[in-house]
């Protein structure tokens, strides 16, 4: 196998996919956002005026104010930051936990596959929900707290993927004339399988990150979200629910970046996962 | 004629059936009353109510209810022996009258002849024994005996007499009978925990229970025998909406009659002649009232002078403007303005952060470090306000705190922790520095658990550990006597010194802010609020909506 | 085969257990006690009050014996009493609310198999088609648009402002007193919004998976020789590609099992519907330890049952997978 081949190959597919670049453009765009955070939010998100509260879009306040008269654009734009290590934590630690528990068990089989499915069903029987209640009621529901939550309690669909490619994988020819030329196990898994396998993992990656961030908003509209003062369009959105036809800045803003990102990620990860799977070259 | 014209003698004939077949109402119930008299007001019986609630009811024992849907319910299916006016003043329910006696240690109650219970049998006083023992039977688990045991001995003199000896006058007594009477003929006996009165009660209120659909709605209808008189409304619908926005949208499309608004409901958004032609707004003090707690065991708030400067920063208008859009007064007391024990002379700090400035200087805190924060001895001064998730308005009173005491130096903290946790982990175990907090304001003006010294167990209510000997004596000075002149003396010397000695900052006490639909004549704002006199709300017969069929 | 659906069904006893001593660990870390919630902040309530009720309700027992007491009343399938003030049987209170979850559920997913298969199909042979592309949008849309912002719109739209259909709720107030047709319209209409927007969030992930199933299975060889046989495009695809698309969608189905009894706390609290979801947030809130647990283990068994079918099904579906079995 050629591996520069594959990657490149794959790069020109995606380049020349206009859902999946169009997602990758709102990926980018939402990480130069909040890494520009202090630098382009007008006000201090946390600075409360009650003599502005709940005013419409204006030139002062492009997205108005919330319920403390807050600006609403600054508390975007830092915002954003939430969304995006939620994100980024979240996810990535349920994919790296997914992909070791997936990988060994469809690797090896036998006992240890079974083992490690029966784990994965205790973990599927807790419904994610009552764990991350659990786990705010007896911890702090910080920002960290919630995200390895998630993390810990999202693993198993990519376990499960990983695990299902595995097995499909090891028995087609190409892994067998590897094995049969003397490859190790290490070098099976990481040169071999692997990289034919992260193509759901990769989609299952991407469609995690916008669960996570719609998680964040869940929990935001229970009153277990990120701690006040912190802004996260979550909760923002939050805000606004209640003051739907009166306030409707409060809900398209934030309402409108997560299904904007959401969608971003979304279709950013069916391209890569298009592109990257050998079965769909033309 | 010709067959074009039959065809249109004929589509106008169904013209009107293929148009009433087309409406579409949501909640179609009208049936078209005859002949309207719009010229007359007059009481009317009928029509039906539907009422907002976010919750469910859970039990409808009033012994084992403890949450405010539950008791909503219970409130109008149940009577007590006494309940309150709309001036606040304890007035007799079943019980026509009562006598005390000379030495304050007995009550006795005279109950009303011609009171039955919701089955047709009559209320008698051995109900009122059978629920007093209820009450007090250790098997019963509920969480309101602690009133009931202060009795020394009770007493069925006659059919319609009871009497109650306490071993010292005991104030609150009388109000504590106000406590739902329970029915000893179908009770009596029962597993209190499993009996099937707790989802089909049985009571002598002005409603009888007829339906509950969990999860959906509770349905009463008016009692015809009621001693007061049978309400003129025939039925009342309990709703459950768990979400306001939700409710507010039912409210608005008729499906809803009556809802509490949010503040900014009712500033912002009812304001448009559509609603305010379908819908009637009032606005009353509500018996509640939102403070800042100190933990008196921590050393940082230990010195009075810091107490009060943290008065003075903070900006109690500014609180109740962004937090009430101005919809609320400042607390400066336990009680709220109006109440006969409130305390006028007793005016609330005032909003001066150079005051605060003085104070702490004064106290030995300084900027030595010129950071933007006061320090002592090295160390800044800095603390965490905890308040319970959910509550939305105190989270936001935190903040407005958190910002005006970064002006005068301190640096605040905010955390919201979910309820359970936080009774258990924090307040019980007094593991907070300073929280934000409400109290119901109750309608006898006794402070004992909240503020006597020895309530400072673990789970117990004076869980800021104040300690005040001359306000220990003044409270008990209040409740153990029946002479209310002296109760009023002995309440306004403690507004005083809780004013003095800033156990809380008491920040404010809220409007309620409840809306009925236009249709509903009768309702007259008091102090007691609007619903004392619920029974006596109707409908006239042209504006009537809900045709219930018998 | 068989032999391995047998070691499964008995390896179910010990997980199932495993897993019940799980929660009941967790659920008894979240610091505070249901009686903790009734009596404090409670002016009339006294310590002694609560210790009473800590008594009654069994909860001064160490955490072991709690446990053991309530396993032993669960293998007669005693599920205890709910600790809510309301005392309920537990089964009583989940069989309340378990109908109408399930209710929502399979309506919305059979809405979602209706609509998302076809999609997916049509999707995959007309690869980056307009009418692909566009799909994409709109299904993802489905997914990341938050659900009780979607929902209030609509609520707004089609409840305020055409009065089309009812807000919330399950039946409208006059209800006892319709025809049955008139019943059975009311209790549809109730259901129309939640279920669409139920189907609507699951909606991409259906499509996806099928349309990406499509793709692999069309660009197997025996297709192409299909294709090479002079068959008609409809019989290959309807009759050949997609068969063999269908089977690993089919396992979903098992998979999607344990999520029939499980609702959504914050879609079932917009729609005043009382379902599965908010008993089992309140439970966990007012530590209702019984229900909780309860809904669990119902849960529990569900999940493995699904689980094992999915099992099969992958296995039925590709024949390289059940030999590589043990």
């Amino acid at each position: 196998m050629n591996r520069p081949g594959l990657y490149a190959d794959s790069w020109r597919r995606l380049r020349r996919n206009q859902l999946a670049l169009a997602g990758g453009l709102v990926v980018i765009a939402l990480f130069v956002v909040s890494f520009l955070a202090p630098w382009l939010a007008p006000y201090d998100p946390a600075f409360i005026d009650v003599t502005s509260v709940l005013e419409g879009p204006s030139r002062a306040h492009p997205f108005g104010t919330d319920p403390l008269g807050r600006d609403v654009l600054s508390r975007m734009i830092w915002g954003s930051r939430i969304s995006l290590k939620v994100g980024f934590v979240a996810v990535g630690l349920a994919t790296l936990i997914g992909i070791f528990f997936g990988a060994v068990s469809g690797y090896y089989g036998g006992w240890v596959d079974a083992a490690v499915m029966r784990f994965v069903d205790l973990m599927l029987c807790f419904p994610a929900f009552f764990l991350i209640l659990a786990v705010i009621a007896i911890l702090e529901p910080s920002i960290w707290n919630i995200m390895i939550v998630i993390g810990v309690t999202g693993w198993m669909g990519v376990a499960r993927l990983v695990r299902a490619e595995f097995l499909t994988l090891k028995s087609r020819e190409f892994v067998l004339a590897a094995r049969a030329l003397g490859a190790s196990d290490r070098r099976l898994i990481f040169a071999h399988l692997l990289p034919n396998a992260l193509a759901p993992v990769l989609v299952s990656a991407t469609l995690g990150v916008a669960g996570a961030i719609l998680t964040e908003s869940a929990l935001s509209f229970l009153g277990i979200g990120v701690q006040p003062p912190t802004p996260s369009w979550g909760n923002i959105l939050t805000e606004g629910k209640d003051n739907i036809s009166l306030a409707w800045w409060l809900s398209l803003y934030p309402g409108l970046a997560i299904l904007v990102t959401v969608l971003g990620y979304n279709l950013l990860g069916e391209g890569i996962r298009d592109s990257l799977d050998p079965r769909l070259r033309e | 004629m010709s067959s074009i014209r039959w065809s249109l003698v004929l589509v106008l004939f169904l013209l009107p059936v293929f148009v009433s077949a087309c409406e579409e109402k949501t909640e179609s119930t009208a049936v078209p009353a005859p002949a309207p008299r719009t010229d007359l007001d007059v009481p009317a019986y009928g029509d039906a109510i539907v009422d907002g609630s976010i919750g469910d009811a859970s039990t409808m024992l009033p012994a084992l209810a403890s949450d405010s849907a539950s008791r909503d319910i219970i409130g109008l299916v149940f009577n007590g022996l006494v309940k309150y006016d709309q001036d606040l003043n304890l007035v007799g329910d079943l019980a026509e009258s009562w006598d005390i006696s000379p030495d304050g240690l007995t009550i006795t109650f005279h109950l009303r002849r011609n009171v039955k219970w919701h089955d047709g049998r009559p209320l008698t006083a051995q109900d009122v024994m059978f629920t007093y023992e209820l009450m007090i039977d250790p098997k019963t688990p509920t969480a309101y005996a602690e009133d009931f045991k202060q009795v020394e001995k009770a007493e069925v003199v006659d059919d319609y007499t009871f009497r109650v000896t306490y071993p010292k006058p005991f104030a609150p007594a009388l109000a504590s009978w106000g406590f739902s009477i329970m029915p000893a003929h179908l009770l009596k006996g029962q597993d209190v925990t499993t009996t099937p009165l707790s989802r089909k009660p049985v009571g002598t209120g002005p409603y009888i229970f007829k339906e509950w659909q969990t999860g959906q709605q509770i349905i009463l209808e008016a009692n015809p025998d009621y001693f007061e008189g049978r309400p003129y409304i025939s039925r009342y619908v309990y709703r459950i909406i768990p979400d306001l926005a939700t409710m507010f949208l039912e409210l608005k499309s008729g499906g809803i009659d009556r809802m509490g608004l949010t503040p900014i409901q009712y500033q912002r958004q009812t304001n448009e002649p559509e609603f305010e032609k379908n819908f009637k707004k009032y606005r009353y003090l509500s018996f509640a009232y939102t403070y800042l707690g100190f933990n008196r065991l921590d050393p940082k708030f230990q010195d009075k002078r810091v107490r009060q400067a943290i008065a003075y920063a903070l900006n109690k208008e500014e609180i109740i403007e962004g937090v009430l859009l101005g919809l609320g007064r400042p607390a400066n007391g336990p009680y709220k303005p109006g109440h006969w024990a409130y305390n006028e002379k007793v005016k609330p700090y005032p909003y001066d952060p150079d005051q605060a400035q003085q104070l702490l200087t004064q106290a030995g805190w300084r900027d030595t470090d010129r950071d933007g924060v006061l320090d002592k001895e090295g160390q800044p001064f800095q603390f965490t306000i905890i308040t319970n998730q959910g509550n939305k308005q105190r989270e936001m009173t935190a903040l407005i705190i958190q910002q005006r005491l970064e002006q005068v130096g301190i640096r605040v903290k905010v955390r919201t922790i979910e309820w359970a946790a936080f009774l258990k982990e924090f307040i019980e175990k007094k593991n907070f520095e300073a929280c934000i907090l409400g109290w119901t304001i109750p309608m006898d003006p006794d402070l004992f658990d909240v503020w006597h010294s020895s309530k400072t167990r673990p789970g117990e209510l004076n869980f800021v550990s104040y300690q005040n000997q001359e306000v220990d004596r003044l409270i008990d000075q209040g409740r153990y006597t029946f002479d209310q002149d002296k109760r009023k003396e002995a309440y306004h010397r403690i507004q005083e010194l809780l004013h003095e000695d800033v156990p809380y900052v008491f920040l404010y006490v809220p409007d309620a802010l409840p809306v009925v639909a236009a249709r509903f004549h009768g309702i007259k704002p008091a102090p007691a609020g609007i619903s004392y006199n619920f029974i006596k709300w109707y409908v006239p017969e042209h504006l009537q909506k809900y045709r219930l069929t018998p | 085969m068989l032999l391995y659906i047998a070691k499964r069904l008995i390896l179910m006893l010990p997980l199932l257990i495993g897993i019940t001593l799980v929660s009941f660990v967790v659920i008894h870390l979240a610091p505070g006690k249901p009686t903790d919630l009734a009596t404090m902040m409670n002016p009339k309530a006294s310590l002694e009050a609560k210790q009473r009720l800590e008594e009654l309700y069994g909860l001064d027992q160490p955490l072991h014996i709690q446990y053991w007491n309530w396993l032993k009343r669960l293998a007669v399938l005693d599920f205890g009493r709910s600790f809510a003030s309301d005392r309920e049987l537990v089964l009583t209170k989940i069989g309340r609310r378990l109908p109408i979850t399930i209710l929502i559920n399979v309506l919305s997913m059979a809405l979602i198999f209706l609509v998302a298969i076809p999609i997916g199909v049509y999707s995959a042979t007309h690869q980056n088609s307009l009418f692909d592309r566009g799909t994409t949008v709109f299904v993802f849309l489905g997914f990341a648009t938050p659900t009780f912002w979607l929902a209030l719109l609509l609520m707004i739209l089609f409840g305020v402002h055409l009065g089309w259909l009812p807000i919330s709720g399950l039946k409208s107030l006059n209800y006892d007193q319709l025809s049955p047709l008139g019943q059975i319209w009311d209790r549809t209409a109730h259901l129309i919004l939640p279920v669409l927007l139920s189907a609507f969030g699951g909606l991409a992930g259906m499509s996806r998976y099928m349309r990406s199933n499509m793709l692999e299975v069309v660009r197997q060889d025996y297709i192409t020789t299909a294709r090479a046989k002079g068959l008609s495009e409809r019989t290959v695809i309807y009759k050949h590609a997609l068969r063999n698309a269908l089977m690993p969608v089919i396992t979903i189905l098992g998979l999607s099992v344990p999520s029939l009894i499980g609702g959504s706390v914050i879609f079932e609290s917009i729609f005043a519907i009382p379902g599965m979801g908010q008993l089992f947030y309140a439970s966990v809130m007012s530590r209702d330890y019984p229900t909780v647990m309860g809904g669990l283990v119902i849960g529990a068994v569900l999940t493995l049952g699904g689980n094992l079918l999915a099992d099969i099904g992958y296995a039925l579906a590709d024949p390289r997978i059940r030999e590589a079995r043990p």
